[in-house]
């Protein structure tokens, strides 16, 4: 993906009128199930788009480090542990597939992470909620990774090509986390009071931020007409968060613990499970930078890229010295 | 920033001996020896390379997409290049 060079080149490219014969042509290829590459002329505003849905999904999986990595020196077994670490070193790399695939579109990697801890940049509300108990690390996999599945799954068919195949390696690495999820909620719903208590007590709180990972209800989200008519989203948000609900729900009855709901029930009729209305100011509360977690993961995230400078100008001036070297 | 970033690198990987090397994304590394070693921790870490190799995003020159008509148009009239283009008579065997 190398748009670094194509950049200035971009620029003009990106430049050129934005004719309606151009936005018709481009609307084709879409309708026709193309792929766009990083090279080809595109709207502005779907570069936008892509720019702005690519770099939060990464910002996501890199904020997203922290609820697990807060576990890491505590997790119960060494089997455990590994697994964990794995999956932490998994969330690392899928932000900086993402990364690589948002820097096609002419942004640089510098300006991305700038933009994340100068809070301009967002990411996924639900790394702003604490890990409390280590039920919380198999209610994270189990959840937070099963929703970000739904999601992904159909963007493995972006009509950006660098977005789509980089969401096919993630989603291929993703169901590993799930099931690691369900393995530790299965363990601990299998063990003693205590333990079914901890799993329980993470479902009651995990549950609903969960549901809200599928973003505003379609009636209230801004993007997404223009996104599916792009087909950079294959379904809405409530359609997502739908299945998810479906599939999710026999899952917490295989384990014994119960969604923290009233109003659920199944719908003979309809074939879908019914549930109660979502906390939406709860999440725009979080959105705005007022959740539990907010300012302590930007903080650590700025500590670490600080403490991280150092290292990066050694490197360069290594790599610096080497050529020089060569050189002469 | 960016004029302190370290250099980009695409990144091939040849996922078993056999095949050849495909485009897997892309990584920043202040050098060489350790664009491999980010590629290798990035895009391999189930086994998915048997080798690699990396490459200055600045260094790759690429046909450019709106002149593609006009560059590949030279193959597009050349039908009698595919075998399908000739006509064999029936009873003609192993042809």
């Amino acid at each position: 993906m190398y748009t670094q060079g194509l950049d200035q080149k971009g620029e003009d490219a990106g430049r050129t009128a934005e004719t309606a014969e151009r936005l018709a042509a481009f609307q084709a290829r879409i309708d026709a199930e193309e792929k766009i590459e990083a090279k080809d002329w595109m709207p502005d505003a779907y570069r936008r788009t892509l720019v702005r849905q690519i770099s939060q999904h990464a910002h996501s999986e890199i904020i997203g480090m922290q609820p697990e990595g807060n576990w890491l020196t505590r997790a119960p077994s060494l089997r455990r542990k590994a697994i964990l670490l794995a999956k932490v070193q998994d969330e690392a790399g899928h932000g900086l597939y993402l990364y690589s695939a948002a820097e096609t579109l002419g942004t640089s990697r510098g300006q991305m992470v700038d933009d994340l801890l100068s809070g301009k940049a967002k990411y996924s509300s639900i790394f702003n909620y604490p890990t409390l108990t280590w039920a919380d690390i198999g209610a994270i996999g189990w959840l937070v990774d099963g929703a970000a599945i739904m999601n992904q799954i159909p963007l493995c068919r972006c009509s950006y090509g660098p977005y789509a195949r980089a969401m096919v390696r993630v989603c291929k690495e993703e169901s590993f986390h799930q099931r690691q999820g369900f393995e530790i909620m299965l363990s601990l719903s299998r063990g003693s009071e205590e333990q079914k208590a901890m799993a329980q007590d993470a479902l009651n709180r995990w549950w609903w931020p969960s549901l809200m990972m599928f973003g505003p209800g379609d009636s209230d989200s801004k993007h997404s007409a223009q996104s599916m008519a792009w087909k950079i989203k294959r379904f809405t948000n409530d359609e997502l968060r739908q299945k998810f609900v479906d599939v999710t729900v026999p899952q917490a009855e295989f384990l014994g613990i119960r969604v923290p709901d009233d109003e659920l029930e199944f719908d003979a009729e309809s074939g879908h499970y019914k549930f109660g209305e979502i906390d939406w100011q709860e999440f725009f509360d979080v959105l705005a930078g007022n959740g539990p977690c907010n300012r302590q993961r930007l903080q650590k995230r700025q500590r670490a890229h600080n403490d991280g400078e150092w290292v990066r100008e050694a490197a360069r001036a290594y790599a610096e010295k080497q050529r020089r070297k060569a050189a002469a | 920033m960016s004029n302190k970033e370290w250099p980009l690198y695409e990144v091939f990987i040849r996922s078993r001996a056999g095949l050849s090397h495909r485009h897997a994304g892309s990584v920043h590394a202040a050098d060489a020896q350790m664009a491999l070693d980010h590629a290798r921790d990035v895009y391999t870490r189930r086994n998915e390379g048997v080798s690699i190799w990396v490459v200055r995003s600045s260094e790759i020159i690429a046909s450019d997409p709106a002149e593609s008509s006009a560059f590949f148009e030279p193959a597009a009239d050349k039908i009698y290049r595919h075998p399908t283009f000739y006509e064999i008579p029936d009873g003609v065997e192993n042809l």
